[in-house]
């Protein structure tokens, strides 16, 4: 069984400053991944290079051992709320459609099947009653859980989730848990970049611990040692960010 | 939907206040037509027997950029990129001056594609200045926007002075007039309409996706960099092709307002474009109408006030976002609070005689409203109005109706379930409770109501000890009360 994820000296830069560095990681599938690190570790760009939003500079991705344009159909996306504009004029159920858009061509119409599969999307998450409120009218949690109905709608094998539990209330936060683990059962790979090192732990059962490298990849029990989270967390990487620094100064010399 | 309705409407009153402002100029006007001397009504008359070809061709024109830029519009406005129609429909001047020098005439395709080279070229520069440098996009396009009209101008001042350019029509580009396109103008725009039209229809879900969420709709593999520049070639189409129509400083307005109207008056966004496509017809329409009734004046300036009148009819009037809807709402919110707390004194003072007296008495319903006496009457005028209660034939003692027996029972058992929750569910002290129940029992749903009393365990008298008026009495499914206490 190929890998669901295989990373191999995947270096990403911006504005010619690298922010990854050589990461080599294959995730096993069914794995629920929890990706660690402080702020600006390039977790949020991990995710992002793998689907092909951010530019590699060095390295390969594969997913299911094949290139991401070859297996995107299988992979699910979670963004972070912040990136669209809550005004706009679209509902609930118009939001979680778009997760059936991939399959659509440009001629197809959106079917009674598709809209099945959003409403059954929509009440795994709780949110099958809101289907039809604006989309501003919705608290922070609400968009997080219509943004993970979204990609459920996609109905992927591999997951790729940023931040979901960023900002959203305790509901929210156990319902997310709950789908996550159900969503393991049925044998699907997930990868969720988290910030609380407190619940790290208890939610995932691979962590991957990232600090512009990678630190350490592995089962939990395994991984979440004082050692490698100091390693992780242990400063800024000072040489290593020098001479980042030097590389995008130098950009106009020979 | 009412609001196209409304704007029909509302068009209709903006006619006949313009009629009127006109009809002392008109006299003296120039006409699209050959028709000199003629009165307002037989002009209107003429425009809507459509036997003028020359008006024929330019309310077709008109039809066709309201569509255009109606619908190119509604992406526009969404994904907050208006300064980008405004600094595209400045920026292209140059282009259409050099278009009209390639072989000295007014050929619209030579225009178009002279426009859309430097209107790429304004957006080009744009993203060059953003990438390279700190400033950030406003900065740059307000200064691409002016620098590239002040090219445009000189150069079209320079046309002018050509002795071919006289009589060219380029000056035409400046402040539009709609009876200046000629049969191939209008093919032309009939295609990029025609395209835009198709664009849309096919293109719907990945231009949505684009506008909400473009990281999205990448990850999904849609072609959000082929849809993203074929919608600004399409914009700087149907920005040049509208030109001669509106001009080239109002002519963003026709890509702004109809879809910022339409925003205000519904939130899906396949509706804000087929409003929009509406709104921007009937203004550009209405405008070409304005500019026939009048032509000395030029045709940009109608279309645009007239689509800023639907918009501020929109504004003030609209049923979600209105600003006098709300006011409207909120006035007659108020009202009803203050006749449900009238109500409610009147069933307190009834409670206190134990339900035994045959009705209030205003003076009570003063005293224990602590009001002077005018005021409970305007008070009980407004309670005969709604039918919720009677007063006698000397004016001094009301009586509840069935249906306002009904209120006062409803409002006083939300006011006591509330207390009751505060102090026995939220811990409250039962003297804490009173004011908050005071702005909550005006509030209160019936589903809410009969979720508190199950949560409550279907009590009867509240943390002061007295009896909370059940269901029953609300609902009025059994006689509620002493056969005494009505009217009747």
């Amino acid at each position: 069984m190929s890998p669901a994820l295989e990373l191999h000296d995947l270096t990403v830069s911006y504005a010619k400053k690298p922010v990854l560095y050589g990461v080599d990681v294959q995730v096993p599938q069914g794995a629920l991944v929890g990706i660690i690190g402080p702020n600006g570790a390039g977790k949020s760009t991990m995710i992002r290079a793998i689907m092909g939003l951010t530019p590699i500079s060095g390295g390969w991705v594969q997913i299911f051992g094949e290139t991401f344009e070859k297996s995107r159909h299988r992979v699910g996306y979670v963004p972070q709320r912040e990136q669209v504009d809550w005004d706009f004029p679209v509902n609930v159920m118009d939001v979680v459609l778009m997760g059936r858009y991939g399959r659509l061509g440009w001629l197809r119409r959106v079917t009674k099947e598709d809209k099945k599969i959003a409403e059954e999307s929509l009440d795994k998450v709780g949110m099958l009653p809101f289907r039809n409120r604006q989309i501003a009218n919705l608290s922070g949690g609400q968009q997080q859980r219509v943004f993970l109905a979204r990609a459920l709608a996609q109905q992927s094998d591999f997951y790729l989730m940023d931040e979901p539990f960023a900002g959203v209330d305790a509901t929210t936060e156990r319902a997310i848990v709950t789908l996550l683990q159900d969503l393991q059962s049925q044998g699907k790979t997930i990868l969720v970049v988290h910030h609380d090192l407190t619940t790290a732990k208890e939610y995932f059962d691979h962590l991957l611990l990232l600090n512009m490298r990678l630190v350490a990849f592995g089962k939990t029990e395994d991984v979440f040692t004082m050692e490698q989270l100091q390693k992780t967390y242990g400063g800024r990487l000072t040489i290593l960010s020098d001479v980042a620094a030097k590389v995008a100064q130098g950009e106009g010399m020979p | 939907m009412d609001s196209p309705q409304s704007a029909a409407e509302s068009k209709k009153r903006f006619i006949a206040l313009l009629c009127l402002l006109l009809s002392s100029s008109a006299a003296h006007a120039e006409r699209i037509g050959d028709l000199t001397e003629t009165s307002i009504t037989e002009q209107a008359l003429r425009f809507f027997s459509f036997s003028d070809p020359s008006l024929r061709l330019a309310l077709l024109g008109c039809i066709l950029l309201g569509l255009n830029c109606g619908l190119l519009g509604g992406f526009v406005v969404v994904r907050r990129m208006s300064l980008v129609g405004d600094t595209l429909s400045h920026a292209v001047l140059p282009g259409i001056a050099l278009g009209f020098l390639w072989n000295n005439t007014k050929d619209p395709l030579a225009i178009l594609i002279g426009a859309t080279l430097v209107g790429g070229l304004s957006m080009l520069t744009v993203s060059a200045i953003t990438r390279t440098t700190r400033l950030k996009e406003d900065a740059a396009m307000g200064l691409v926007l002016s620098s590239f009209y002040a090219v445009g101008i000189c150069l079209i001042g320079m046309i002018q002075r050509l002795p071919s350019g006289n009589k060219s029509g380029i000056d035409k580009f400046l402040f539009g007039q709609a009876a200046a396109m000629n049969g191939s103008d209008i093919a032309l725009m009939a295609i990029t309409a025609g395209l835009t039209l198709l664009f849309v229809t096919f293109g719907y879900r990945g231009l949505l996706t684009l506008s909400f969420h473009r990281a999205f709709g990448e990850s999904l593999g849609m072609p959000m960099g082929f849809l993203h520049h074929a919608m600004m070639l399409l914009i700087s189409f149907a920005v040049v092709t509208a030109m001669q129509a509106v001009g080239v400083v109002l002519v963003s307005a026709m890509l702004i307002i109809p879809p910022a109207t339409a925003c205000l008056l519904t939130d899906r966004m396949h509706r804000v474009l087929i409003l929009s496509a509406i709104i921007g017809v009937a203004t550009a329409a209405f405008g070409a109408f304005l500019s026939f009734l009048g032509s000395n004046l030029p045709t940009g300036p109608f279309m645009v006030l007239a689509g800023s009148f639907v918009f501020a009819m929109a504004f003030l009037f609209s049923p979600q976002q209105g600003w006098l809807t709300r006011l409207w709402r909120q006035k007659t919110q108020k009202c009803r609070i203050e006749r449900e707390n009238t109500l409610k004194a009147m069933y307190h003072l009834a409670e206190r005689r134990d339900f035994r007296e045959e009705g209030i008495t205003l003076l009570d319903l003063a005293e224990a409203r602590r009001e002077p006496l005018e005021q409970i009457r305007l008070q009980a005028d407004e309670l005969l109005r709604q039918k919720l209660a009677t007063l006698t034939e000397d004016g001094s003692m009301l009586h509840f109706t069935p249906e306002g027996w009904r209120k006062a029972c409803a409002v006083v058992r939300n006011h006591r379930l509330w207390e009751l929750y505060l102090t026995n569910i939220m811990q409250y002290g039962a003297d804490h409770v009173h004011d908050d129940a005071e702005k909550i029992e005006h509030v209160l749903g019936e589903d809410t109501v009969r979720q508190l009393e199950r949560r409550l365990d279907f009590p009867q008298t509240d943390p002061h000890g007295k009896p909370i008026p059940g269901a029953r009495e609300v609902h009025g499914s059994s006689k509620p009360k002493p056969a005494g206490m009505t009217g009747y």
